[in-house]
């Protein structure tokens, strides 16, 4: 089997190998319980706690949780907006880079706010360095509002029946300051002795062998890297990502930072089972995900190594692959497949320009946003995932002629109507944006930079991208215009807060319902004939949903070639 | 919402301060012990200075050809070109290069033309190139610099990265230091 291959099977395994541990220690931190760790993070967190003056075993309610963490969402929004408005004037700016005009500022803190880090800047000379700890914090406390949300749901089904789930600044902190903080310094450190700068010096200036002279950019990049991976943000320090040879410099830190970013969604899969205590229903989410996940990456990484045919038709050596917007160090393998993991998981981040990518890895790309919960981002993703088995229950309910239920409680017509207003908010948002944007050539076509089929595609892909809190992009698209900061930024906030608090809400009101202890007629959810039913509610619902739309751009620009 | 409002706010600031001081403090402290400390790895030539891993355009018939780049290779910025597979005035540019490969190269068949020669990178700052690539430069560096094919070609041969550890990802070469190595052969 060719190396590159082999790096990517091994990228993959090691991942799911470290995830199932990791998966214990989550559910442990999310338990109270003691890990190695309490000495070095109780005594910090309880600094915290004293100075906010927040006790953190104070009970809340599923509302209580959802009222507190939207008020520090909204902080965090206000002072961001402050920050990167005047970072022109602020201290920690060497290259001397201006201030963000109102609404790339809007667009920029919402976006890192919320999870996803759609950047219409370019690192290098849209953000001082004071601007890219802020948004490096933000990449921290966006990941840790993720899982604390599924932290609550976690605590809905491990009590009988109760309100109280635990307190959101206990869940918030620990997942900062215990899950993403630990691994994101060992990343760091990997990333540092591999050839990431980590300077507060300004840009170099240097002569080439050939008598050139450029800049280059550096920065304290080592530090930001990790987090944007282990967080699933994907807001790189550089305009390209990880495709830029300071932020991702060999194929050892590509496989880093592969695993970096697989390692929690997969492992809060696993955290779900130990917390509640049913390991069998891990296994199937794992399942059901899994198959769905590879059956977007195999694809993708034979045909991003199968190369462009309209290239191949010119008479070159196209053994390769499809080397446009791709790293020779990382090749077409780990480019496909870093394509999937980082749309399917809501990283965004990218080591290798999605544009470029061949028309159906492109619609693939599309599709693992569409659907956007095998595997998911830190917490999002599986409570993304839950709404669709909440879904599976009640039509399984609705086929055997019983109340549908989950976990031992009754699924009713206000967590339906909850859970469908959140299946739909996704396509709503996405198609609705597009045809805006499409209808409007001045708004939407004239800042494309591929023509036809694929310029509808660079379309589809922004509100894709935004609404499934993704961030990456077809980069083509001039996309720091009024319009795509406005109409993205309200995408993603309501894209955003719509699939936590819905979730939280279904699992909140399930915890108030009297527990109906399993029985004869209980419809089995850990088995793999239930996994089969939530792959099939996740196809009809998701994936065809966006096939027309799929039909006029990818699929259309496939079959031109 | 009014109570949580100081709460969090004063939350998010003794956050910030371990999160945006001590954590990158801490990375900057153990950069310190990496090569060149933290500011990328450096190579020193001639009272220049470049970046190992930072690509250069190299475009001069006696040196190794480096990937096209959206950017030319100026790293104040990075970019690809974010051209669609099947974009005609992008296919259009593909062939032009190959032609410009070939006048340059006389000889060679185009089946011998890798892709990589012929695409810009994502990053617009690739400093590799397949082996290949370096391979089918090599009669054109030899007859330009009048030197014997094969000492061009083992210097290739020796300046050629192995995948990692032998079994991971691919080979390539480092376009800036074959180059150098190139001019230490006078």
């Amino acid at each position: 089997m060719n190396t590159e291959l082999i790096g990517v099977v091994v990228m993959f395994i090691a991942a799911i190998v470290l995830a199932i541990p990791f998966g214990k220690y989550i559910a442990k931190v999310y338990g109270g319980e003691r890990t190695g760790l309490d000495p070095i993070f109780n005594p910090i967190e309880k600094l915290f706690y004293r100075t906010s003056r927040i006790d953190p075993r104070l009970p809340m309610d599923w509302k209580q949780h959802m009222v507190a963490m939207l008020t520090i969402n909204m902080v965090w929004f206000l002072l961001g907006m402050l920050i990167l408005m005047t970072q022109g004037s602020l201290s920690l700016n060497p290259d001397r880079n201006p201030s963000m005009s109102a609404d790339l500022a809007f667009n920029t803190v919402i976006s890192f706010v919320v999870n996803c880090n759609l950047q219409h800047y370019s690192g290098e000379t849209g953000l001082s360095y004071l601007g890219q700890f802020w948004l490096m914090f933000l990449q921290f406390v966006s990941a840790g509002t993720g899982m604390a949300a599924a932290a609550v749901v976690f605590r809905a089904f491990r009590e009988k029946t109760s309100s109280s789930l635990g307190n959101f600044y206990d869940f918030f902190v620990k997942s900062c300051t215990r899950i993403l903080l630990p691994v994101s310094f060992v990343i760091a450190v990997i990333l540092a002795f591999d050839g990431t700068p980590m300077t507060f010096e300004g840009k170099d200036t240097i002569v080439s062998l050939e008598g050139n002279t450029v800049e280059v950019s550096r920065g304290p990049a080592a530090a930001f890297v990790p987090i944007k991976h282990v967080g699933t943000n994907g807001g790189g320090f550089f305009g390209v990502n990880s495709a830029h040879p300071f932020e991702n410099p060999s194929y050892l830190s590509n496989m880093v930072e592969m695993i970096g970013q697989l390692i929690i969604p997969l492992a809060m899969v696993f955290a779900f089972g130990y917390f509640i205590r049913r390991k069998r229903l891990s296994w199937m989410i794992f399942g059901v995900m899994t198959v769905g996940f590879l059956m977007l990456a195999i694809p993708n990484i034979l045909m991003e190594m199968n190369g462009n045919p309209a290239i191949e038709k010119m008479g070159i050596d196209n053994t390769l692959g499809a080397m446009e917007g791709k790293e020779v160090r990382l090749g077409a393998a780990a480019s496909g497949f870093w394509s999937i993991v980082t749309t399917v998981i809501s990283t965004g981040s990218v080591n290798s320009m999605h544009d470029s990518s061949m028309a159906l890895s492109g619609m693939n790309e599309l599709l693992a946003m569409m659907i956007n919960c095998f595997y998911g981002g830190v917490g999002v993703g599986i409570l993304n995932f839950f709404i669709f088995i909440i879904l599976a229950v009640f039509v399984s309910g609705l086929m055997v002629g019983r109340t549908p239920e989950f976990l031992g409680k009754k699924v009713e017509a206000r967590e339906m109507k909850i859970a469908m207003i959140v299946a739909l908010i996704h396509p709503f948002m996405i198609l609705v944006g597009a045809g805006l944007a499409t209808a409007f050539p001045e708004l939407g076509a004239s800042t494309l930079n591929n023509p036809g089929f694929h310029g509808f595609s660079e379309i589809l892909y922004e509100y894709t991208s935004a609404s499934a809190n993704n961030g990456s992009g077809f980069e083509g698209l001039g996309d720091n215009t009024l319009w795509w900061n406005i109409s993205t930024g309200f995408v993603l906030i309501l894209s955003r807060f719509l699939p936590i608090v819905g979730p939280v809400a279904i699992a909140g009101l399930l915890a108030e319902k009297r527990f109906i202890p399993e029985g004869e007629g209980t419809l089995k959810t850990d088995t793999s004939t239930f996994g089969l039913m939530v792959f099939a509610v996740i196809f009809i619902v998701a994936a065809l949903a966006f096939f027309p739309a799929l039909a006029l751009g990818p699929i259309a620009e496939f079959f031109s070639m | 919402m009014k109570k949580h409002l100081i709460p969090a706010a004063v939350l998010t600031l003794v956050m910030l301060v371990f999160f945006t001081v001590i954590y990158p403090v801490a990375v900057w402290g153990i950069a310190q012990f990496s090569p060149n400390s933290g500011k990328g790895e450096i190579i020193e030539h001639e009272g220049r200075h470049h970046y190992a891993n930072i690509g250069q355009s190299f475009i001069r018939d006696d040196y190794f050809w480096s990937r096209p780049s959206a950017v030319d290779y100026n790293a104040g910025g990075s970019g690809g070109s974010n051209k669609g597979p099947s974009n005609e005035e992008y296919l259009a540019s593909v062939q032009a290069r190959i032609d410009t490969f070939l006048s340059h190269n006389p000889g060679m068949d185009k089946s011998q033309v890798p892709v990589d020669l012929i695409t810009a990178s994502g990053s617009g700052l690739d400093p590799h190139i397949s082996i290949q690539a370096a391979e089918v430069q090599v009669a054109r560096v030899a007859r330009k610099r009048n030197l014997p094919e094969d000492t061009v070609s083992e210097l290739v041969a020796s300046q050629a990265e192995k995948p990692l550890l032998g079994i991971f990802g691919p080979a390539r070469i480092n376009v800036l230091k074959l180059n150098l190595a190139l001019d230490e052969l006078r």
